[in-house]
């Protein structure tokens, strides 16, 4: 079946993978980029777009969600979080392999890539896991994963506290030229503990998770992908002294990468105040001077892109007692909202960075395809509205949970049409 | 003031001013007496029903806010979590609509985490009090140990209180530094670093390092009890070192400048935070505070049932 051509006209076309930012018009012809210029004739039969006002980028890309399929279809399903991911302009999720069963054998990686083509909204690539279960022992095939789609492999959720697993991990990716991505989080020292360690946690009574829990493991990691040279893509980064020793090895030119989340750069501990427990996440909120460090490590670099760490969770198990509640809030549908209105507003990125994080550098990082508008590249694009202010309704979501701190937050900016394909699987009514 | 004058729930002495602490503390001076009288009884919470729930054992505060209680006239259910809904998995919000279904007036509540009390205040509409959620606040507690000091010592300002012990895993010592330093006393806390929680010094007291440094600056000593599971968490190598090192013992004692009185909250371990003749030597004030704890009891449940603070020419018709 092919589809109509789609072109997108007079919208501000930001594509950083080829330095272009001015307005243009798109075509998309079976499901790939056509041409991008100035007055392009409309195919015949092909739907034209008014991007007028509006900014046309490469879809967005985010290398960290939790889908929850298979295992707790109650709180997200691959069609659910990819239909969540389109309609926040997402193009393309990784999914995290902490499911139930784990996804640590090619089957499992292969259900979840035939249950993203049966939803048919966003592109999905598994992420497998390293270790068979996850237990930190042995690792699982990397070869097989990746044959069944797999991009990355990680134990996400938790930390591999074996450095040997870690450094035998990192050398044997290498063979498939993938990142190892790591959870960071040294578990004997963030033990029980349920928010970050400082002056909230004393007040609130709540058991603390130090800063250095988190970097103990970014030095571990980054001193092993020198060791190995493999590449390390440290998730959802949430304090300065990892920012410090990021920056470091990049400076010596090792294989690091990082992700920082919406959430990171935008809250601080305060949020828990009052036991909110869709303030709880692991890693926790932190302090303002690494919010702060966060944020001035998207804007240089240091840490190399946006990703959500989505991760739903029931209304019931979030209304409780706050050590019992568990960890994460929704990403997908605030995300750009949360950038423009934390990063881009205040002046600290341009659009063309953000779109630069968001997409071209979490194609480049993990090897996907899209994140640029050349020719010939898969047509997945979004038309977003940069300047759009809207209130977060939860009621609203596409996901099939509702936990986030940002329920009522005015948000600037959000997409309006999201394209997969050269197929329009999201359009704002 | 008037019925509002604590609002509804009493989760901890941080959100309250110091005008609403010297209230509940003023509040109990006439309570003190109905405990001594042969008939002890006053009619202040007829018809009200309170539950106790709790989620945690305990002994003393149990039995004191159920004596609070009696002594007010009120009915009372006691709920222990060992038994009840709770042990077949019912959640906290669920125990806590249908305890409201039926038509309760007031909860108190003692839970292992943190938070939990105003969790539960905020999901329904009976008075609740916290009586010690996990780390976080055990106020009756703070309150009594404030009435003790000022019986002592005639005032609260300008009072010297060290802390002692296990400052990181205690409710009572949050409930204390908010308490005492709203009402203008100084605060010390004393203790093993690996038990200090981070930041404290931003709750606004000083860090004692040594507890004879503690003796030499305090005019009480307020002492914590240590629990085993410090030591096999790793917090402190033993007991028989913590006592060697900040026990409080007569001998460290005598070397006071002057003799201070000493608070503890009970249970003790005696021969580990304190050595027992300091327990039951003539500076101790361990039992006024148990017997000031009925007081206090009585004083929160009779201001946030709506009672008025001058209740005590009320009492005495």
């Amino acid at each position: 079946m092919t589809e109509r051509p789609i072109l997108i006209t007079g919208g501000r076309v930001i594509d950083p993978s080829r330095g272009a930012d001015g307005r243009a018009d798109v075509l998309l012809v079976d499901g790939r980029v056509e041409a991008v210029g100035v007055g392009i004739a409309a195919p015949e039969g092909a739907r034209v777009v008014d991007a007028a006002g509006r900014v046309v980028a490469p879809g967005f890309i985010d290398l960290h969600v939790h889908l929850r399929e298979p295992g707790q279809e109650d709180l997200e399903t691959v069609a659910t979080g990819a239909m969540a991911a389109v309609a926040g302009g997402f193009t393309a999720v990784c999914a995290m392999p902490n499911t139930d069963p784990v996804t640590d054998n090619q089957a499992a990686v292969g259900f979840i890539v035939r249950q993203a083509l049966r939803a048919g909204k966003a592109r999905v690539y598994p992420i497998g896991a390293l270790s068979m279960g996850q237990r930190g022992e042995l690792l699982t095939e990397f070869g097989e994963l990746i044959g069944a789609g797999a991009v990355a492999v990680s134990d996400d959720g938790r930390p591999v506290v074996s450095s040997h697993l870690m450094r035998t991990a990192l050398e044997y990716a290498q063979v498939f030229g993938i990142p190892v991505a790591d959870h960071c989080e040294d578990p004997t020292l963030s033990h029980g503990g349920v928010m970050h360690e400082g002056l909230v946690s004393t007040r609130l009574g709540l058991k603390g998770i130090p800063a250095a829990a988190e970097e103990i493991h970014v030095a571990r990691d980054v001193l092993l992908a020198e060791l190995t040279g493999g590449h390390v893509h440290l998730c959802h980064m949430s304090t300065r002294g990892s920012v410090a020793l990021i920056r470091r090895a990049k400076d010596k030119g090792l294989r690091v990468t990082a992700e920082a989340t919406p959430h990171h750069f935008a809250l601080t501990q305060d949020r828990v105040e009052g036991y909110d427990t869709n303030a709880k996440m692991n890693p926790p909120l932190r302090e303002e001077a690494d919010r702060d460090a966060i944020r001035e490590a998207l804007r240089d670099g240091t840490i190399d892109v946006i990703a959500t760490d989505h991760a739903p969770h029931h209304y019931d198990a979030k209304e409780r007692e706050f050590d019992l509640a568990p960890n994460g809030i929704l990403g997908l549908e605030t995300a750009l909202g949360l950038a423009i209105r934390e990063l881009v507003e205040p002046g600290l990125l341009t659009l063309p960075r953000l779109v630069e994080l968001m997409s071209t550098v979490p194609a480049r990082t993990f090897r996907l395809p899209g994140g640029t508008l050349a020719t010939g590249a898969p047509a997945d694009v979004v038309v977003f509205d940069p300047a759009a202010r809207w209130t977060v309704d939860p009621g609203t979501f596409h996901s099939k949970s509702r936990n986030t701190p940002f329920g009522g937050a005015e948000l600037v900016g959000r997409a309006d049409l999201t394209i997969v394909g050269g197929r329009v699987v999201w359009e704002r009514a | 003031m008037t019925a509002a004058a604590l609002g509804k729930d009493l989760v901890g002495l941080e959100p309250l001013s110091a005008e609403q602490i010297r209230l509940i503390l003023d509040t109990a001076e006439p309570f003190k007496e109905v405990s001594e009288r042969p008939i002890k009884k006053v009619p202040a919470l007829r018809g009200k029903t309170i539950v106790n729930l709790f989620f945690e054992n305990s002994t003393r505060t149990r039995i004191s806010f159920e004596f609070a209680e009696k002594r007010l006239s009120a009915d009372t259910v006691n709920v222990a979590a060992a038994g009840s809904s709770v042990s077949k998995g019912e959640t906290l919000v669920d125990t806590a609509r249908n305890l409201e279904a039926m038509r309760i007036d007031m909860v108190v509540i003692r839970h292992g985490s943190s938070g939990a009390a105003r969790f539960l205040g905020e999901r329904i509409r009976s008075n609740v009090i916290n009586a010690g959620d996990g780390k976080h606040e055990h106020p009756t507690q703070g309150l009594l140990d404030m009435l003790t000091l000022r019986d002592r010592f005639g005032r609260l300002e300008g009072l010297k209180v060290a802390i002692v012990g296990d400052i990181l895993h205690s409710r009572v010592a949050r409930s204390n530094i908010w308490g005492l330093t709203k009402l203008g006393a100084e605060v010390a806390v004393c203790g093993p670093p690996s038990l200090l929680p981070r930041n404290v010094r931003d709750l606004g007291v000083t860090v004692l390092p040594r507890i004879e440094d503690a003796i030499q600056w305090a005019d009480a000593l307020n002492v914590l009890r240590l629990q085993l599971e410090r030591m096999q968490a790793g917090f402190i190598p033993s007991l028989r070192e913590y006592n060697r090192v900040f026990g409080v013992s007569s001998e460290r004692l005598a070397r006071a400048p002057k003799p201070l009185a000493i608070l503890h909250p009970g249970p003790m371990n005696r021969g580990v935070e304190i050595d027992s003749d300091v327990a039951d030597g003539p500076h101790s004030v361990i039992l006024p505070q148990v017997t000031n704890g009925v007081a206090v009891r009585m004083a929160v449940l009779y201001l946030l049932a709506g009672g008025s603070p001058d209740w005590g020419a009320e009492g005495s018709e």
